[in-house]
């Protein structure tokens, strides 16, 4: 291939531009030196000092709190969202339901945590913990709804028609035979809404109030009084986290894919 | 496979028995989706123990007729009726009719031990019970060796098995087969039709079967409803839809056949009594005999399956019966029959069937040869619609 030189130079200059500043970061979390330019040795002091710091831990927590609530009411709603979308094609308003659930995709987070300020505000909700959950749950149900609905659109109606006419009501059917069948979508619709609340910092700084601090906003808020290897120590720990995530929910589908295909393989020899 | 011919099959008609009950009763059932009408007010009785088909082609209304005795779909006008009980309202998951469907739908999450046992589970019968009874459905479609699979891990074949013993472990008192053969090859299909009909008879359950394909129908079934456009066009045994079919369309969906514009020139058989009906095919004289209710001068239709028109060099002894002289077009070799293609002397193309006797490979009639076409008085049919 010709523009075989110019493919990759243009590849290596993307990645480059992607994760040069993560790979500083996390170079820069094992400095010895307390100066965040300057390398003074290998170390791992930061990660130990890191676990001390209460305030960050704290914020930790709560972090993981509200990403594990919020992303399974958000998974729940949304599930039942994208079965709505998906199973009745009419119904009036419809156009507006999937309208609206896609609108929060695109909306600026800026504006989405004011309206839920305002909204919290004008109910008179103290803010705290349950406002920023309820915040996350708003708009991770977007994401899951749509990746579920892509699985449930090749979804097999047949199958849930055979397990009524089996006998079996339309509840039922649903945890045994629906449910199983789209798992994997929802559990990687709860990952990408775990990973999202995770890292949020504009809706949650609206959102939340005091003793609900979560880790992007403490880290943001240190941040300002100058960076210490210590955050640097917290975000790698934070990028592991997601990057692991990422890689099991990829392996799950990929293994999934493999499975079905041998599968399909084993059936077309008659086995 | 070894096939078990079970008992001797007995003459079965009780739709001809007027103190018989039909078992389902469709009564002036209308089903519209938005302005489209897939049913238009059809009316049908299916009696216990029958092998049904409802034959059409797609779009014709057939499966919409299937689905609304499984309850997928409630008919927007009429009622149908069960051993003489209205079922409109009962949901599909309390109706005593099972389905085995066009893609099979076998759950992939599960064995098919655990898909046969599914239905069986839902009546919340005791485990020992239920496990019996799925060892004798796997033994009944020969699949005892692949109860550990899952629906993946089979060949065509081997999942149309496993759905229609899904579909029968609940001893329906109807099994729907929404074109139950469609994904197998040609051979495989053969087979099955007469396991099917055999399952059928040694279980002694009514099955309704939706197919578009008449080969299937002609096959396996007790009647065959042949539909068009969301209304029946005739009710009959296969031999009746094959030999006396009622309508063009009917004719013209079952099987081969010619079909010739007419006029009625005399008739004897006023009245619908039986007689000889004389015709003018744009220039061809056929007679037929038929009881028909045709009257001179009107227009109809003469209708003549090619393996009923004999092909013949010489001119046939025999004066009475009807001839037409052509020439040899086309000859498709069918292996146990020859279809001659033969263009008359006004430009038809009439077809011609022989069966193939005697082991030639070259047959004394080959293209371009002059050939006479001869067929008695009771081969063809008037058909006045």
């Amino acid at each position: 291939m010709k523009s075989g030189r110019f493919d990759t130079t243009i590849l290596t200059l993307c990645f480059a531009f992607l994760y040069i500043p993560i790979i500083i970061l996390v170079i820069y979390s094992f400095n010895a030196s307390k100066l965040v330019t300057v390398w003074g040795g290998f170390s791992t002091q930061w990660y130990r000092q890191m676990w001390s710091n209460e305030g960050l831990m704290d914020a930790a927590w709560v972090t993981i709190r509200v990403g594990i609530l919020s992303a399974s009411i958000g998974t729940v709603l949304g599930t039942l969202a994208a079965l709505t979308l998906v199973r009745f094609t009419r119904f009036p308003g419809r156009m507006l339901f999937s309208g609206m659930i896609y609108a929060p995709l695109v909306m600026p987070e800026v504006i989405t945590g004011l309206s839920l300020l305002l909204l919290f505000v004008a109910v008179g909700i103290d803010r705290g913990f349950w406002t920023v959950t309820i915040a996350h749950t708003t708009f991770t149900m977007c994401y899951v709804a749509i990746v579920v609905q892509s699985r449930l659109i090749t979804f097999d109606r047949s199958l849930e028609e055979a397990a009524l006419d089996l006998g079996c009501p339309p509840v039922k059917t649903f945890f045994k035979i629906t449910l199983p069948l789209i798992l994997p979508a929802v559990i990687a619709g709860w990952m990408l809404a775990f990973t999202l609340s995770l890292d949020d910092l504009v809706i949650a700084s609206f959102a939340t109030g005091p003793g609900a601090t979560t880790l992007p906003i403490k880290i943001y808020s240190q941040v300002r009084l100058g960076v210490t290897p210590e955050i640097n120590a917290a975000c790698t720990i934070l990028i592991g986290i997601v990057t692991i995530g990422v890689i099991i929910a990829s392996v799950v589908t990929k293994r999934q894919e493999y499975q079905r295909q041998r599968d399909e393989h084993f059936a077309a020899k008659g086995a | 496979m070894a096939k078990s011919l079970g008992p001797v099959k007995r003459k079965f008609t009780p739709w001809t028995d007027p103190a018989a009950q039909p078992f389902i009763r469709f009564e002036n059932i209308t089903k519209r989706f938005g302005t489209f009408v897939a049913v238009d007010n059809l009316t049908l009785d299916i009696y216990e123990k029958e092998f049904f088909s409802l034959l059409g082609p797609s779009g014709c209304g057939k499966t919409t007729l299937m689905r609304m005795l499984a309850g997928f779909e409630e008919p927007t006008e009429g009622r149908i009726l069960l051993q003489g009980k209205d079922i409109s309202g009962v949901p599909p998951y309390r109706r005593p009719t099972n389905m085995m469907f066009q893609s099979y739908a076998l759950f992939p999450h599960m064995t098919v031990e655990k898909n046969i046992a599914f239905g069986l589970e839902q009546d919340k019968l005791p485990k020992g019970e239920i496990d019996t009874r799925v060892q004798e459905m796997l033994k009944l479609v020969k699949l005892e060796q692949f109860a550990k699979r899952k629906p993946s891990q089979l060949s065509g074949g081997q999942r149309q098995r496993v759905a229609l013993a899904r579909s029968l472990a609940k001893r329906p008192k109807v099994l729907l087969l929404d074109e139950p053969l469609g994904a197998l090859d040609r051979k495989l299909r053969e087979e099955t039709q007469f396991e099917l009909m055999d399952i059928q008879h040694t279980l002694g359950l009514t099955f309704l079967i939706v197919t578009h394909d008449q080969e299937e129908a002609m096959t396996v079934s007790d009647r065959i409803a042949v539909m068009d456009k969301g209304i029946i066009m005739q009710v009959a045994t296969p031999a009746e839809i094959y030999e006396a079919p009622n309508s063009r369309y009917v004719a013209d969906f079952i099987g081969d056949i010619n079909i010739l514009d007419g006029k009625v020139v005399s008739t004897t058989a006023a009245g619908g009594q039986a007689g000889t009906v004389r015709l003018d095919c744009g220039g061809l004289a056929v007679a037929v005999d038929q009881e028909c209710a045709a009257v001179v001068g009107n227009d109809v239709a003469f209708a003549i399956r090619p393996e009923k028109v004999r092909i013949s060099l010489d001119k046939p002894a025999d004066d009475s019966v009807n001839a037409a002289y052509g020439e040899v077009w086309d000859i498709g070799y069918l292996g146990d029959f020859s279809l001659f293609l033969v263009k008359t002397q006004d430009g038809r193309v009439l077809r011609a069937a022989q069966a193939n006797v005697a082991r030639l490979v070259d047959r004394p009639i080959t293209f371009g040869d002059m050939v006479w076409l001869s067929w008695s008085a009771d081969a063809g049919l008037v058909l006045t619609r």
